[in-house]
């Protein structure tokens, strides 16, 4: 290889070097992003000092002084910051995020699986959702969900009672709270307990099956595991003289329902409209992975005895998952990023709080926007770190 | 190449700087040259500022907005109006997509200085209220404990409320919107027991119920809530005439003298403080930049202050406020237009 370069024809120019000229534009390009980079930051802070806007992050630190509904942290108006105020908003996205992606990956499994049945009404019902749901606006989901459905629901003091304790108003479903006392930590050991004794036991009975063929009820010995050890902590608790866990039941009050805990109507329909768009999306995808499995792998399970469940569960769906898990990513991404239209049904997220309320009382747009901005920007990265992670790991290894 | 490539920084740089140039520029030169006033209005507030079934604006805040037109260029029409939720005014204001805006916004402190803006004026005082459906008994915000409130995001409202409720040591539960017609929607359709803002948009907004009598605004007065237009920071001369134009406006009333007898009283009236105001004696409208007639023209075109209040707001109009605070000095009010001379 060297001595062919060695035996180059006499130098040319460095002008008529690719390599050179490569360089030599790459470098253009970098400088002028940074120039320009540099010329809008310091214009825009020479802007708004210009315009005696205040700027700094000096805000986060200053009392909030406004209220949020719905907040997992300790927060009010009087002892909070505008940082604080982020904290919540921010949960806030992360619950509904997080919740609606579990729900919109059972339902968009459930529907593309569905729409590929021999059952014909199975199959037309789960086209028939894809088609109507994936063809409509979101922002246009979500305000029927919180304005044509949830809101036609009888007021506070008319109260469906679903259950005892359990209310269903147009302020949405007050439920009991349970209390626990101090003892109750043991329950959560032995649920803890239960988890890492069940995987345990989910290992070696691999193990075993790898090895002899025998099969073991791993689901069954799981769930009893993970629900009956508390369930066993708490009986041992209660007998033992005491009252672990009790319940806050909520009471009729003047206005409204007063005590337990309650899922408020915006945070109902921005989960159901974000799950139930995503879910359209990820039927198409699952479908997709499903039908780029080729059909002898079917033919050759079934010759094998496996029954059609069976089929799926073992042979389609983890050769699928290859298929599925790139563009199921940007799904949960695109479900995490939607969840910002909560700002028209008035539920309290990220963008409502700190790009409503905050930017609008302190006034520092720049600050605020970039802010949020990086907030988003990390929520999706470290999703998408994960679910490369996942795909790494069911990937089909190759020499 | 390296010629081109020379161009588009050039231009790029350009471009950078000349938003700080654009910005520094004389806000009535750039309405001169653009030919027209952009103003920030209510997004449809009834009485104060809406667009009716043809597309054009009216209320109390619009006719203000025509008011400055006519001062400038002695037309009403020359303004266009840009409809800014609370959340958004003072973001547009700040970067230059509105001249002026006039729409119930609230003069603090806070927003006097750290946001780089100045209240030039007062055009309504006003203080918060709350609403409640009248089948509640309700008779007093004190009561209001355990309550949900509805409240629009981005307005002192919001702070009034959480204010209130923690000094009387009570608790509520906010539910709060971008949009004011999302916040009485939701009011209305019973997701929270009571909605509140400033009282006269509480007379407003009662009207968008579907039978306006079910709902009753409660006598606690919260908050005080200074109205008025708002202008960038920087730009005194530009605030100088909207302080200016109010202030005729008042004078104007003070005199008696209204749309239907300007003419009339610039022609033959004797009084100096009207024939200053009438553009008759002294230089008033060059020491702002405008034409001497600009408050003759105002005040013909659109009237004095009592009359653009009567059309819009007053008792008379639908959405029927009294005077109160917003009466002249003279009958006991706070409006004091300051002497042109």
């Amino acid at each position: 290889m060297a001595s062919v370069v060695d035996q180059a024809p006499p130098r040319a120019s460095l002008i008529y070097d690719p390599r050179v000229r490569g360089f030599f534009f790459q470098g253009v390009l970098v400088l002028l992003i940074g120039w320009m980079a540099y010329e809008a930051v310091t214009n825009a802070v020479e802007n708004l000092r210009a315009a005696r806007i205040a700027s700094g992050f000096g805000f986060l630190g200053q009392p909030a002084g406004f209220d949020i509904n719905q907040t997992f942290i300790e927060y009010s108006a009087a002892a909070s910051t505008y940082g604080d105020a982020l904290v919540v908003g921010l949960l806030n996205t992360l619950l509904v995020a997080a919740i609606g992606i579990v729900l919109a990956t059972i339902i968009g499994f459930a529907a593309g699986i569905a729409r590929l049945s021999k059952n014909w009404i199975l199959a037309k019902v789960a086209s028939a959702y894809v088609e109507i749901i994936r063809n409509l606006p979101l922002l246009l989901q979500l305000l029927f969900w919180y304005n044509a459905v949830l809101s036609t629901l009888p007021s506070a003091r008319d109260a469906i009672e679903l259950a005892p304790g359990f209310y269903l108003s147009v302020r949405g479903l007050s439920l009991p709270a349970a209390v626990f006392d101090g003892r109750a930590i043991l329950i959560l050991i032995a649920f803890g307990v239960g988890i890492v004794v069940s995987l345990l036991v989910r290992r070696w009975a691999k193990a075993r099956q790898a090895a002899t063929g025998e099969q073991f009820p791993i689901g069954l010995t799981m769930l009893g595991l993970v629900v009956g050890l508390p369930v066993l902590a708490w009986l041992l608790l209660t007998l033992s003289g005491g009252t672990p866990v009790t319940f806050d039941v909520p009471q009729q009050g003047r206005f409204n329902l007063t005590g337990g805990s309650q899922l408020f109507p915006e945070f109902v329909a921005l989960v159901l409209g974000l799950a139930i768009y995503t879910g359209a999306f990820i039927a198409e995808v699952v479908r997709a992975g499903i039908l780029a499995v080729s059909r002898g792998q079917t033919e050759a399970a079934s010759s094998l005895g496996l029954k059609p469940g069976q089929t799926m569960r073992f042979v389609i769906i983890p050769q699928a998952m290859r298929v599925i898990v790139p563009p199921l990513t940007s799904q949960y991404l695109n479900l995490t990023k939607n969840s910002s239209l909560a700002v028209a049904i008035g539920y309290p997220d990220l963008v409502q709080v700190f790009m409503g309320t905050v930017l609008n009382q302190t006034g520092q747009a720049v600050e605020v926007v970039a802010i949020t901005m990086a907030v988003y920007l990390i929520i999706s990265l470290v999703t998408s770190f994960f679910m490369n992670m996942y795909n790494r790991r069911i990937a089909l290894v190759e020499r | 190449m390296k010629k081109a490539l020379t161009t588009i920084a050039f231009g790029l740089a350009a471009g950078v700087a000349f938003t700080g140039v654009a910005a520094a520029q004389e806000t009535l030169q750039q309405i001169r040259d653009r030919g027209q006033l952009i103003c920030g209005s209510n997004t449809g507030l009834s009485g104060f500022g809406v667009p009716d079934a043809q597309g054009n604006w009216t209320g109390f805040d619009v006719e203000y907005c025509r008011a400055l037109a006519v001062a400038i260029f002695d037309d009403p029409n020359a303004v266009s109006f840009i409809p800014l939720s609370a959340k958004d005014r003072f973001t547009a204001l700040q970067a230059g997509e509105v001249d002026v805006l006039f729409r119930n916004s609230t003069s603090t402190m806070s927003r006097d200085t750290s946001l780089g803006l100045d209240f030039p004026a007062i055009n309504y005082y006003d203080g918060q209220g709350f609403m409640v459906n009248a089948s509640l008994g309700v008779t007093s915000a004190l009561e209001l404990d355990g309550a949900s409130v509805c409240v629009q995001q981005g307005t002192t409202t919001e702070l009034n409320l959480a204010d209130f409720f923690r000094r009387n040591n009570m608790d509520y539960e906010p539910v709060t919107f971008a949009q004011s017609v999302e916040a009485v929607e939701a009011y209305l359709s019973g997701r929270c027991d009571a909605f509140t803002t400033d009282a006269s948009g509480l007379a407003s907004e009662r009207l968008r119920a579907p039978t306006p009598g079910d709902h009753v605004i409660l006598p606690e007065i919260i908050s005080k809530e200074p109205l008025g237009p708002v202008v960038r920071h920087g730009d005194n001369n530009w605030a100088d005439i909207v302080r200016w134009l109010h202030y005729a406006m008042l004078e104007a009333e003070e005199y008696g003298v209204t749309s239907a007898n300007a003419q009339e009283l610039r022609d033959t009236s004797e009084a100096p403080g009207i024939r200053r105001l009438l553009g008759v004696e002294g230089n008033f409208g060059e020491m702002i930049g405008l034409d001497n007639n600009w408050s003759f023209n105002v005040i013909s075109k659109i009237g004095n202050y009592g009359e653009v209040f009567d059309r819009n707001i007053g008792e008379g109009s639908p959405v029927g406020l009294s005077r109160g605070l917003n009466a002249l000095y003279t009958d006991g009010g706070l409006q004091y237009g300051h002497p042109i001379r």
